[in-house]
This record gives structure tokens, C-alpha cells and sequence, in this order.
């Protein structure tokens, strides 16, 4: 981790803030440019689930993170709470592991 | 900061009963969200940053996702320049969240360049589910104030304890993609951003052997494109 990185990122992530809430204020955006960004989370928080759950490095790998993951979905499905869900996801890898 | 400047008369905010249950909503969110830092604390300790980088990195940016993504595409072995790229797409959508807020929030020019840092997921999301203006300022505020300090604080915590935990042995590694399900599920009932996630997940996969560490999730971010297609057509007809 550098510190170019967390400068770079503390600015950025500032900037899209500032320019949403205070810069562009009441305005509308072109409709397609709206739906689109709109769905910038959906795919990109999906990708991450995926790497962070089926890759190590540039290899696909499928293993204990697999069995959280599906712990943390159905709990996610079932509505519960944020908390929830995150602890069954690291528990049941835990678990997993230790067992696997 | 007063939360009721604009509220004569009434009694205060907090003794308000009919803003009581949003404001234990509020808080519990908040609480969830410190523990998720202890876990991005360890993580980011693990992944090499130090303890001051990991809590500038929540003073600072504030907008876990971004962190969360910096810091698994730094530790897998990363370049600086794919771990910012991911990290900024993520962070656009608060920008979106900013469009959303600057209709509904009150104040100055400097109140609101201070509320701009506080624009993000939980706060949108408390804030637009509140009925009138005035509890939409309250939530926004009273979720941004909780949660800022239990997210820094949590990071600390995380991150002091960092070294002495292996994140494995506890599972911490699956704890990130488990809170990005909860985060990302709400969002999966409308069908577009469910089309989107299916494209971004395939496309983060398939690219994952054959691009450098970081990048596929750069190239996940073409799943959006299932929004240039036309205006909605009602669950169910055909297309």
C-alpha cells in the first residue's frame, strides 16, 4: 500500500461526493447516462463477491470462501440483518477450513 | 451542527417518539457497519498498508466498498493503478447518491461540502426512506454522525489488532465478499441491475485468468450497459 494510492483515493472518492451533492445540485442527468451509473454497484459489487470468493490471483479457485459465500447469500435472501450475514460468511469458511 | 435550526417550537429531535424508530434504525446500521471496519482494519493491516494508511484510508475516503476494493486488489499483488480504478468506479456511485441528497438536504454552501463527504450507501439509503424533509435531514445526519465514528473507530480497532490475528484462521477474508451479498442484494430485485451484476460477475470470472490482478474488475463495470437498452418493459412480456 502506498500512500499515492490512499491520497489519490481520498481525493477521488471526495470529488464524485462534491460533484453529485454540491456541483451539479439539482440537475438532471441525460436518462440513459442516469440508468446507467445507477447500475454501477450491481456489477461491479457483484465482480467483487466473485474474486474476493472464487479467485487467488489470476487462478480460479473454488474453497472454503465458496461454502461462506453460500451461508451469506441465503442468509441475505432470508432478510437478515447486515451483521448477520457477514459472520455466517466468516464462520462457516472457519469452519470450513478448519475441517477441510 | 443543530439538526432543528429549521424546527421551531417542536420539541428536540431526539424526544421526537415519531422519529424513534428510525433513529434505532440508524444507529443499529451504524453499529453493524463499525464491525464491518474492524474486519477492513485487519484486512488492510494484512494486505500490507500501515496503521496510519488503513485509518486515513476510512477518515479519509470514507466509502467502504472503495476501501474494501483498494485494499483486496493491493493485497492479491495488485498494481497501484488497477486498485485505483476499481476503487473510483465504486465510488461514482455516491455521486449518484449527491444528485439524490442535494434535493432533499438543507443548509449552506458549507454544510453541504461537509455533508458530501458523508454521502454514501447508508446514509442515501436512511435518509430517502424517511417521509418528510425534516426527518430526511435528521436520518442523513444523525447515520452520518454514528457512523462515521464507529467506521474509524472500528478501522483502529482492526487495525492495532491487525497483526497479532491471521484474518484466515477466522474466516475474516470471507467476511468482505459476505457484507458486499448483503449489500449487494437489495439492489438485485429490480431485474436491469440484476442483468447488470450476472454480466459483471461472468465478465470479472472469464477475464480473471488471462488479465493482471485488478483489472477484471475494471472490465466488470461493462455490465452497466444493460441500462443504454430501452425504458423498462413491465416483469413478464416478452422482449
Amino acid at each position: 500500500m502506498s500512500w499515492v494510492l490512499v491520497i489519490a483515493l481520498a481525493v477521488g472518492a471526495y470529488g464524485f461526493k462534491v460533484t453529485g451533492l454540491v456541483v451539479l445540485g439539482g440537475r438532471t442527468l441525460p436518462t440513459v447516462l442516469e440508468r446507467c451509473l445507477a447500475l454501477i454497484p450491481a456489477a461491479v459489487i457483484t465482480a467483487l463477491v466473485v474474486k474476493d470468493t472464487l479467485t487467488l490471483g489470476q487462478d480460479v479457485v473454488i474453497d472454503a470462501r465458496a461454502a461462506g459465500i453460500v451461508a451469506a447469500v441465503v442468509a441475505a435472501w432470508r432478510k437478515a440483518p447486515l451483521i448477520v450475514v457477514i459472520v455466517l460468511g466468516a464462520v462457516v469458511t472457519a469452519l470450513v477450513r478448519k475441517l477441510g | 451542527m443543530s439538526f432543528a435550526d429549521h424546527d421551531a417550537g417542536a420539541q428536540p429531535w431526539w424526544r421526537d417518539a415519531g422519529f424513534r424508530p428510525a433513529l434505532v434504525a440508524c444507529l443499529t446500521l451504524s453499529l453493524a457497519v463499525g464491525v464491518f471496519g474492524v474486519s477492513f482494519g485487519v484486512g488492510s493491516v494484512a494486505a500490507g498498508a500501515s496503521v496510519w494508511q488503513t485509518c486515513a484510508l476510512s477518515f479519509f475516503v470514507f466509502t467502504g466498498a472503495s476501501q474494501f476494493s483498494a485494499m483486496s486488489v493491493i493485497g492479491a499483488g495488485g498494481s497501484i493503478g488497477s486498485a485505483l480504478g476499481g476503487a473510483l468506479l465504486l465510488a461514482a456511485r455516491n455521486g449518484v447518491y449527491g444528485l439524490a441528497m442535494s434535493r432533499r438536504l438543507d443548509g449552506s454552501l458549507g454544510r453541504r461540502l461537509l455533508a458530501a463527504q458523508f454521502t454514501i450507501d447508508e446514509t442515501t439509503a436512511m435518509a430517502v426512506a424517511q417521509p418528510t424533509r425534516r426527518e430526511q435531514n435528521l436520518a442523513f445526519w444523525v447515520t452520518a454522525f454514528a457512523l462515521y465514528v464507529f467506521w474509524n473507530l472500528g478501522t483502529l480497532i482492526g487495525a492495532l489488532a491487525g497483526s497479532a490475528i491471521d484474518p484466515e484462521t477466522y474466516g475474516l477474508d470471507a467476511a468482505f465478499p459476505a457484507g458486499f451479498v448483503a449489500m449487494v442484494w437489495p439492489l438485485l430485485s429490480d431485474r436491469r441491475a440484476r442483468a447488470a451484476a450476472v454480466v459483471g460477475g461472468v465478465v470479472c470470472l472469464t477475464t480473471t485468468p488471462v488479465t493482471p490482478v485488478g483489472v477484471p474488475i475494471l472490465l466488470s463495470v461493462v455490465g452497466v450497459l444493460v441500462g443504454v437498452q430501452h425504458p423498462v418493459r413491465p416483469e413478464g412480456m416478452s422482449s
